[in-house]
Formats: C-alpha cells, structure tokens, sequence
C-alpha cells in the first residue's frame, strides 16, 4: 500500500481505505526489532483509542491502538510467526489486523499521510 | 551530553545514538538482532570508551586494592584480569569492576560510567601513600567480541593472541600504543583494547576496514545488553546497587572472605553467617513475553521481588529475566508480572545461554 493513500494517528498506526490496520514506517524504526505481536480476536467490537494488540520489541511492549471503532475483521497470522515482518515492511506484509468501521467518514477525519509528517516534525523538535 | 571520541566515526557509518547515563552512544546500527548474532557467530565491534580507566600505581597498589574489593588482588598475577566487586562498610555495592595487573605495581580498573565520580572519590579517600591514582585522560576502548576476533585480531596485532582467557599486556597495533586484554561482557572469545583518543580512532578505523568483509558488525548497546543478559552478566545500576550486597546479588564467588582485611568483609561475612535477605534468581516466563526491568515478580498473592534486568533473547528466541526475591519466597513458585499479566516462571541456573 502507498503511504500516501492511508491516514494516520497520533500514537502511529496507519489505516488503509480497506480498513487495514499497521504501524507506521517511522514507529517500527524507533522501537527497534519487534520480537512478539500479540493480536486480537476476529470478531471483537473496538472502540477507536482501545488497546487491542501488542507489539513488542528488544527494547520495549507497546500498545497498538484502534485507529477507528468497529469490528475486527481480520488479523495477519504471518506477523505473529515472523515479528520481523513488522520491521521490514510496514506498509505491506507487516500489517496487523483488519478492522470494519462502524462509520466510514471516521478514517477521513484522520491525518494523512503529508499531516502525518509534519506531526512528526512537531513531535520531534 | 559526552560525546566519545568514536561518535564522529560512528555517526558516519550509521549508528543511532541514545541518552546512556548522560553518554550518547550508539543502541545500534543495523538492527540489535542482527548484531547480536554477528557477535555470537562472526564478530562485532563495540565503543566502550564512556567506561572509566583508573590507574593503581607504586609498591602499595597491591595491598591497597586488596583491602578495597572484594576478590583476592594479590592471588593476581601481572598480566591477568579480575572481576570484582567494591563494597561499603555494610556490604552495599558501589561498583562492580574489572581489574588488570598489568606488572606488579601496576593496575588499571575498568569502571562502570555511572560510577566513575563515587569510584575515584571512594578510591582516593582511602589511598595510603605510596600509591598513585590516576585517572586516563581522553580514554577510549573498544570491544571486539566473538568467535572470529582472534583471527581478525591476529591480522593487526598477532603478539596478543598470546593471550589466554583473562590475559591483558601492553601492545601496538600500526604504531599506536594500547592495551589489550582478553575479556568481555558477551560470553564470546574477544578482546578489549584499550588506548589513547588518537590512537584508538586509528586502531577503530584498522579494525572496520579489515572485519567489514570477514563479517565484523559495528555494534551498540542494545546488542551489548541482550548478549550479557544471556550470559547473566549483572549490570550496575540495574541488578546492582548500593542497597543489595554482593552476596544478595549472587556473585558471593567474588567475596574472598578468607583472605585479609577488606572493607566490608564483617558485614558479608556475618550475612553469610545468617543468610542473605535477598536472593537473586534467573527466570524464564512459561509463556510467550518478555520480562521487563522494574516488572513485580510475586508468589500467589505476595509480592516476592522485582525485575532488574530482562529482555528479549534472540539466542533463545523467548523472553529472559533476572532480579531480586524475598530469601523466604526463593523456593516458591514466582510468576513475573507481563504487560499487566502474571505469567508463572521456571527458575533457571545462570546462564541463560550455553554455546
């Protein structure tokens, strides 16, 4: 998926138009290795800003956030074989889980992806 | 923030810099599960020139030393390494080091960052005359750990392969004058060099250039804590600290209290008598997860300890930790507290890694 067609939050997941779920380029080079992911159940209704997977590497666990409320649709079994995969492809083969929106205009209120950077500027200075 | 005199060096060939007690060093480059397994496989590169270098000089530095660490210094023969420990009159660790008898008279102690100000100040009070404490200036030093050192080593400096385990002497490597001593904080065969700021960013720049194509990996700190995890090698400020003693802290091998007057040996050797409060243990969770520093470790409904040191083992590939227990909850059966989940451990003997 091309960066450019995914929104984004705060704590650094990304949203694809198809409810696709990760984290962004820029959190899985600053956590470091991801050695576990812990996903959630197919079928469980989240809020967005809920907890509902883990990610954890050498250095650290981090929460992954729901970036959207619904249900989850799907979740990517190869991630949680090759954690790895977190790390080198986070816009592809690395994605998390797929969520259905309960409203769909609810991605579009988030940032996107040229927004995003400049929140990293910000975040960073 | 102090910067080493390889952080240019480093800086260039890529390395991310992290706040390391006030010291920006590198927590990797390429990534610390790739660095990790070049040490334990090939070789990797460390700069470990933030650690304190302390000179013990002159007739006395023998008994001097003797009488302020734990471990037996005139049991040391010149051109021999030791660890040990640096206790308070009560036992509390202050530093745990590494001491080389370089002649007779002649010691340098590698002391952890963090301490080097309470080191030298404990140091120099109790100094008799006759002995000289100096501090290195501009010191610098690198690690060069695993199995391919010694060959990599033997291409600049084939004299210290001479060394066995522990070894330490004087050498040069392209001109520069260092020392070299056959140790480090990675279970692996390696050496650590240590030398002027000059002659050490020569000695780093020799060293990359011929271990690049053999496989040699430059390395930070985050591969340089995972691989003494596995070993169970402590770590300061984290497993130690002046409130637990070296007993507590299972290295009571480094506590020769049959030798002579040390400071602290009355309080170790009345806590042996009655039996450590504390004692530290090794553990693996019986489930996927990684144990953290600062996780509660408990039994059933008790709090039992805490957490110093865990991390991911890519050895291993599961979670690792260690830390401190309660002595009466010691043969309980713990469960580590993991991502707000407690998680039943199985103790295990250091260390983690076996080759």
């Amino acid at each position: 998926m091309k960066p450019e067609e995914l929104r984004f939050v705060e704590t650094h997941e990304w949203i694809a138009p198809d409810g696709t779920v990760g984290i962004s380029d820029h959190a899985q080079h600053e956590i470091t290795d991801v050695v576990f992911v812990e996903l959630p159940k197919p079928g469980r209704v989240v809020k967005s800003g809920e907890a509902v997977a883990a990610v954890e590497s050498v250095k650290a666990a981090f929460d992954i956030y729901a970036p959207v409320s619904g249900t989850i649709a799907a979740v990517n079994e190869s991630v949680t074989k090759t954690p790895g995969l977190v790390n080198q492809s986070p816009y592809e083969a690395g994605w998390l889980f797929k969520v259905k929106a309960d409203r769909e205009e609810e991605r579009n209120g988030l940032m996107t992806h040229e927004t995003y950077q400049t929140f990293l500027k910000s975040e960073t200075h | 923030m102090n910067r080493t005199p390889l952080y240019p060096l480093q800086k260039q060939l890529g390395a991310r810099f992290m706040d390391f007690g006030g010291w920006e060093l590198p927590l990797q480059f390429k990534g610390i599960l790739a660095e990790h397994k070049a040490v334990r496989e090939k070789s990797g590169l460390f700069d470990i020139s933030h650690m304190g270098q302390v000179w013990a000089e002159g007739p006395g530095a023998e008994s001097f030393l003797n009488g302020l660490l734990t471990n037996d210094i005139a049991a040391l023969p010149p051109q021999k390494g030791l660890y040990s420990v640096m206790c308070r009159e009560n036992g509390g660790v202050i530093d745990d080091l590494y001491v080389y008898r370089l002649t007779t008279d002649r010691f340098l102690l590698i002391v952890n960052a963090s301490r080097k100000t309470a080191d030298l100040d404990w140091i120099r009070r109790h100094r008799p005359g006759g002995v000289n404490i100096s501090e290195q200036p501009e010191a610098a030093a690198v690690a060069l750990q695993g199995p391919d050192s010694p060959d990599l080593l033997n291409l600049l400096c084939a004299p210290a392969l001479a060394l066995g385990r522990n070894g330490v002497g004087a050498f040069t490597i392209e001109g520069s004058g260092c020392v070299i001593g056959r140790t480090g904080y990675t279970g692996e065969d390696g050496f650590e060099i240590f030398a002027s700021a000059e002659n050490l960013r020569r000695i780093f720049q020799k060293i990359w250039e011929l271990g690049e194509p053999r496989g040699l990996n430059l390395c930070g700190l985050g591969a340089r804590d995972t691989l003494r995890l596995e070993m169970g090698y402590r770590l300061y400020g984290q497993d130690l600290d002046e409130d637990h003693s070296p007993l507590e802290a299972g290295l009571g091998w480094t506590v020769r209290l049959e030798k002579k007057e040390f400071i602290g040996r009355d309080a170790l050797r009345e806590e042996k008598e009655r039996g450590p409060k504390r004692r530290f243990i090794a553990f693996r969770p019986t489930e996927p997860g990684v144990p953290r520093h600062g996780g509660k470790l408990s039994a059933g409904n008790q709090i039992a300890g805490e957490v110093t040191s865990g991390t991911f083992s890519p050895s291993l590939q599961a979670g690792i930790g260690m830390g401190y227990v309660e002595s009466r909850f010691a043969a309980a059966p713990l469960a580590v507290e993991i991502h707000h989940r407690d998680v039943p451990v199985s103790i295990v003997k250091l260390p983690f890694y076996h080759k």
